[in-house]
């Protein structure tokens, strides 16, 4: 019998004691409540290194599991049921890492109601830990549920001008894709006797044509929150209004809530409806890389560029994932990181401009490398990751992607066409258009507007919130092994499967 | 410490010397450049330690491989960093390394280091000059020092350790890696004065183009993995794996071409961007922007030669399935393209005035040359015209930038205002400028293929020959009118810089450059001779045989390593009259331009003329198929498609909860719910009103309605009950 008191509930739950710390300060005490809010998240962020230190890599199943019964009434069998693989150990990292740096850029970002500010904020945190540990179905539908939220809140409050549109939008959007998948679980839930995801996946045996639809359903969910094309439009508005740290966490982890959706529940409950519908998903996200690259292109507002990027970047970890084969897997979990290391800097470094000069129009600005040398260097070398320059992470993400589906592309593979790949990689071309157009609008030419002359350099703790994530876009760079090393083993076993559904659906 | 181990630290010099100038030095200028000439210095002699030992041991022809480093898992295996040292990796290392250095050491003088700082310099610009008084009060203009001096060294460093990098390494995925490290340098560099627009859009097209190719053979790439399992050279190339290839048609017959066919042409498109050839060489003239260190580094040490090391490395599976006879596909498309580029950018070279402009045509030419040498299967000759180019193409850069060095000294003497890199206020500097001068003219004539003594000459014949000796005649015609059109504008611009007599007063008061300027031009000017003499047939009349033929000791690197071809007569004629008639030509023609004279071309050929100096209008006429489709496909379509398409079905969707409820109330809710319930509402009152007519309150009324209703109640009683 598991005690109900282990590294995964601590991780997830911990975030907690910071939101009742900071529910007794006054509206007034603002620093006390920035101050609680990055030390919890610091130490969250401890923790889960801890739960890495025990995470065995060579094991493919569940690790530091608990599972104990939860509501069992009438033939329900709902569980709390926390655990972790090779699929989730780098997105639960990941989490734990971009909250304290996002808790740290609101520093002078956030002025009015810091206090509930950092509640919600904390709040996000243990639903996004928890989306990445339940393994059970109902479990992960109420965390999934509960990011909506705070995530609500913070673009509602804290928002720019059109902030309710874009809340409500986010919100209902989220809701409406939520509630098919919900449906989902309950038949799966009613029909196999049990909510636990291990459980079902051994159990198998769902007809194929039921399974496609089962398949749809979730995807409803996570098709939008990944957000694959069309159904992407929330997604510029969201980040447009949303203050710079809610930008980071929505593009950083909110959006891997999809894609690991995908991966964990579509590909390993449904392997036989992932094969099937893989060239169809495959084809949706190669339209979103390319559409996502044009339209960040045509934007004059650079917040909205990154975001668009978003769509196009997305675009490439579910071509990665469809792809059933390990490299594309492992490129697609990669990539997800490397977006949100990558696209969480952009939006640090967009909200820095931004608290400076109060606006985001690219023509507002030119020639600041002169003006903000440290900013321009940074910026150039995140720039350069986001449009996958080899030796920073980008480009080990996006070549295995590209590797995995030129591969599923051959003879036997799930997309049985190489174009998949050659359009994706015409994308590679357009993200180095739009984000060298970007830099060259910010930072190169002669400085235009007399305004920017006097612009302050970045400081120590924006240099600081920024460090971080270049460590490990070099890291991941130029010496990536370590990270595959964690999710190979899992990633595996996954392809294992699809390939035998494969042998069994394919002619 | 073994070979090997020596390899390793081949690139890591430079690498170490960006770091250091980064992030220590980069507010000392002097131990900057101390830092990274030391670095290249270093480079350079490892280099030449690693040649001569692996030439005493005289094994140049076995490969050296180590693998170190797991680098990423894909699937079931792993990429590795390794070296290789093969007779190529050595012959290209020998070119590399000697220009780096030069450019280096250069580059110093060409700064102005020692110079005052400008009176109005900014980052991001190039230096204007500073103001000085003398002794006397007199105050006169002289150069300035560059604002960003150290920044320069650093990517200089940093652009070195990619082309050492990909020269060095043995897994194609680690070339790509330097390859698109020296894309960002050349991004870098080419726009390092980026305040200004011209040189900001030089530094974009540069990139963007190079990155189309790129991706295309990052395709490659990925196939090749597919392919074969590796991307380490030492297992591709290998019979048993190349024969395969060779004969798996690929991708279920895609354009019937072998799967060997199919990556090698993606392959080769990455060499067509990185090393200009048509249709993607728009980006390499305007390359031009950078300071002129940076073309020479682009062109001649570096990123257009890496293109070239690239096919010349890959031509063990390009050549797959060749039997000495009929092209693969590949090598026609290379033996294609490099002969058309070969003889395109030479005719836009005649029309050019920019002195750097006209070279960096030339350039593009020569490379042309290069890759269809390649592509008729001269490994050798290709390999060969490689490295004699980049010795006196570096030459030539860096004298041109001596030149317009001397040139801005006079326009800062005089304060004209006028272009220093035109040539037409050039003139009569061989006077002012005489170190200048000799080399160049050797670097000139190098490139003009001077018989006998200079090294292009060895190197184009050898690539003439071979044409000839397996008959590819179309080539080996429009090779040959290319050399004669080189020796032509080669003499135009020598004629034009420095014969004659100046058209400036700029031009009269220029003055020779700086030693750290003319040193490296001087040891250059010895390579463009010198390095010739190794690649001499040994059939050739009096001289084959004197001096050891190395140079066709490349073909070791091959698995097959070609024969040598036999001497013929008539390549080398032609070598002879294309090359002095070129230059006797151009010397003619414009030995005799005064101030303000048009070019004695223009007249006679007329409108081709105006096609050649605008290029043929490739700019133009990219400008229109692709990038003005592009921005619309971006602003208008993709923008409207979101807003309106996109977003409109949302705000339909979004819309049809009002609809839907405000269906429900008009004509659900309204009409029958509220009907039902007003009717009832109303009956009820209808009913009341009408019963209250018998309410009077009159008691005798209701005795007598009592009454009636009794008797009725009764009748109706007996009626049903009692019948």
């Amino acid at each position: 019998m598991e005690s109900l008191i282990n590294p995964l509930t601590l991780v997830t739950f911990f975030p907690l004691v910071g939101v009742l710390i900071i529910a007794f300060l006054k509206q007034e005490q603002k620093n006390a409540a920035r101050w609680i809010a990055l030390i919890v998240s610091l130490i969250t962020f401890g923790i889960s290194l801890w739960v890495l230190a025990q995470f065995d890599s060579a094991n493919t199943d569940l690790q530091m599991v608990v599972n104990i019964p939860w509501i069992q009434v009438a033939g329900w069998n709902i569980t709390y049921y926390l655990g972790v693989d090779g699929l989730s150990i780098l997105l639960l990292l990941l989490t734990t890492f971009l909250t304290p740096i996002s808790i740290l850029s609101t520093w002078t970002a956030v002025e009015d109601r810091v206090k509930d500010f950092m509640m919600f904020f904390l709040l996000l945190e243990v639903g996004m830990l928890g989306v990445f540990l339940a393994q059970d179905l109902f479990l992960f539908y109420i965390f999934w549920e509960f990011t909506l939220v705070p995530m609500y809140f913070l673009i509602g409050i804290w928002g720019g001008q059109r902030r309710m549109y874009a809340a409500i939008k986010f919100f209902l959007y989220t809701m409406a894709g939520s509630i098919l998948m919900l449906l989902a679980i309950l038949w799966l839930g009613i029909n196999q006797g049990t909510f636990s995801l291990p459980e079902l996946t051994a159990q198998g045996g769902i007809a194929a044509n039921l399974q496609i639809w089962l398949f749809l359903a979730f995807a409803a969910a996570f098709a939008i929150k990944v957000p694959m094309w069309p159904l992407h439009s929330w997604l510029p508005d969201a980040h447009v209004e949303a203050p710079t740290a809610g930008s980071v966490i929505l593009a950083g982890i909110l959006l891997k809530l999809g894609t690991y959706g995908f991966l964990r529940f579509n590909l390993g409950l449904f392997p036989e409806a992932s094969v099937q519908l893989a060239p169809w998903v495959a084809g949706l996200a190669v339209i979103g890389i390319l559409y996502g690259a044009m339209v960040s292109y045509a934007q004059k507002d650079v917040k909205k560029l990154v975001a668009y990027s978003s769509v196009s970047h997305l675009g490439f970890v579910m071509l990665g994932l469809f792809a059933l084969n390990a490299q594309g897997i492992e490129g697609g979990i990669l990539q997800m990181i490397n977006h949100g290391l990558s696209t969480g800097a952009l939006f640090l470094i967009v909200g820095m401009i931004y608290e400076r000069r109060h606006t985001r129009d690219m023509d507002a600005f030119g020639g600041l490398w002169k003006i903000m040398p440290v900013y321009a260097v940074l910026t150039l070398i995140v720039s350069l990751s986001s449009m996958g320059l080899p030796g920073l992470n980008g480009f080990v993400g996006e070549f295995t992607i590209l590797l995995g589906a030129w591969g599923a592309g051959q003879d036997g593979g799930a997309l049985g066409s190489v174009w998949f790949a050659a359009l994706a990689a015409l994308g590679v071309i357009m993200a180095a258009v739009y984000i060298l157009f970007m830099f060259q609008k910010l930072f190169l030419g002669p400085v235009t507007k007399e305004e920017n002359r006097t612009l302050k350099d970045i400081n120590w703790r924006e240099i600081a919130t920024l460090v971080p994530l270049i460590i490990l876009i070099f890291w991941i760079g130029l010496y990536p092994k370590p990270f595959f090393d964690l999710m190979s083993p899992t990633v595996g076993n996954l392809v294992a499967t699809l390939q035998s559904a494969a042998v069994a659906v394919l002619p | 410490m073994t070979i090997e181990n020596i390899i390793w630290f081949i690139p890591l010099a430079p690498i170490l010397a960006f770091f250091l100038i980064v992030l220590l030095t980069n507010r000392t200028k002097w131990l900057s450049h101390t830092i990274a000439i030391l670095a290249a210095l270093i480079s350079a002699a490892l280099t030449f330690y690693v040649i001569y030992d692996v030439a005493s041991e005289g094994h140049l022809a076995e490969q050296v491989i180590i693998s170190m480093l797991k680098w990423f898992p894909t699937g079931d295996s792993w990429f590795t960093i390794s070296v290789l040292v093969d007779p190529l990796t050595l012959a290209t290392l020998f070119f590399v390394s000697i220009t780096i250095l030069m450019i280096f050491i250069y580059s110093v003088g060409y700064h102005n280091f020692g110079a005052p700082k400008g009176d109005h310099d900014r980052p991001g610009l190039q230096p204007h000059g500073a103001t000085l008084t003398d002794a006397h009060g007199h105050k006169h203009r002289v150069m300035s020092i560059e604002p960003m001096y150290s920044r320069f060294f650093a990517f200089f460093g940093l652009f070195a350790f990619g082309m050492y990098l990909l020269v060095t390494t043995g897994n194609l995925l680690i070339l790509f890696v330097g390859w698109e490290i020296m894309g960002l340098c050349s991004y870098l560099l080419i726009g390092f004065w980026y305040a200004k627009p011209s040189a900001r859009a030089a530094a974009i097209k540069a990139f963007l183009t190079t990155r189309i190719a790129d991706v295309l053979m990052l395709l490659g790439i990925a196939y090749l993995y597919f392919a074969t399992g590796t991307l380490n050279f030492h297992e591709i190339f290998v019979p048993e794996v190349l024969e395969q290839l060779a004969l798996e048609p690929a991708l279920n017959g895609f354009l019937g071409l072998s799967i060997a066919g199919l990556i090698g042409i993606l392959i080769i498109f990455g060499t067509i961007g990185k090393s200009a050839q048509f249709p993607l060489h728009v980006w390499l003239p305007d390359a031009m922007e950078g300071p002129t260190p940076v073309s020479a580094m682009i062109h001649a040490a570096t990123m257009v030669s890496a293109g070239v090391y690239l096919v010349i490395r890959f031509f063990p599976l390009l050549s797959a399935g060749w039997e000495g006879h009929g092209l693969t596909p590949p090598m026609t498309l290379m033996a294609f393209i490099g002969a058309f580029t070969a003889i395109l950018s030479a005719t836009i070279a005649i029309a050019q005035n920019d002195v750097k402009r006209v070279l960096a045509y030339s350039t593009i030419s020569q490379l042309g040359f290069m890759i269809a040498a390649l592509g008729i299967g001269g490994y050798v000759a290709a390999t060969f015209h490689l490295v004699t180019h980049a010795f006196f193409k570096a030459l030539l850069f860096l004298g041109s930038g001596s030149v317009i060095h001397g040139v801005e000294h006079g326009v800062f003497h005089t304060g004209e205002h006028l272009d220093p890199q035109d040539m037409y206020n050039m003139g009569g500097l061989r006077r002012k400028m005489p170190i200048t001068f000799w080399t160049f003219l050797i670097g000139g004539f190098a490139l003009a293929g001077f018989p006998i003594l200079t090294a292009g000459f060895w190197s184009k014949d050898e690539i003439l020959a071979e044409a000839y000796f397996h008959s590819h005649w179309p080539i080996f015609i429009t090779l040959a009118v290319a050399a004669l059109i080189t020796a032509f504008y080669t003499m135009r611009q020598i004629t034009l810089t420095f014969l004659g007599e100046p058209r400036t007063k700029a031009a009269d008061h220029a003055h020779e450059s700086h030693w750290t300027m003319t040193l490296p031009l001087v040891i250059l000017a010895v390579f463009s001779l010198a390095v010739g003499w190794l690649g001499i047939p040994e059939e050739f009349p009096l001289l084959g045989g004197l001096l050891p033929n190395l140079a066709h000791e490349v073909g070791g690197a091959l698995p097959e390593p070609p024969e040598a071809i036999p001497f013929s007569v008539w390549p080398l004629l032609t070598s002879l009259v294309v090359s002095l008639g070129g230059l006797t030509l151009g010397w003619l023609v414009y030995r005799n331009v005064k101030a303000g004279q048009p070019d004695p071309l223009a007249k006679p050929l007329g409108p081709l003329w105006t096609v050649l100096k605008n290029k043929y209008y490739f700019d133009e006429l990219y400008d229109f198929l692709f990038i003005r489709p592009a921005h619309w496909m971006a602003e208008d379509f993709a923008i409207w498609m979101d807003e309106n398409v996109i977003d409109g079905i949302l705000h339909g969707i979004a819309s049809i909860g009002p609809a839907l409820g405000s269906f429900f109330r008009n004509y659900i809710d309204k009409p029958i719910v509220n009907g039902f319930g007003d009717w009832i509402a109303d009956t009820t009152r209808k009913i009341g009103v009408g019963l209250r007519v018998i309410q009077t309150g009159r008691v005798q009324q209701y005795m007598v309605m009592a009454l009636v209703s009794l008797v009725a109640f009764g009748i109706i009683f007996y009626l049903l009950l009692v019948q």
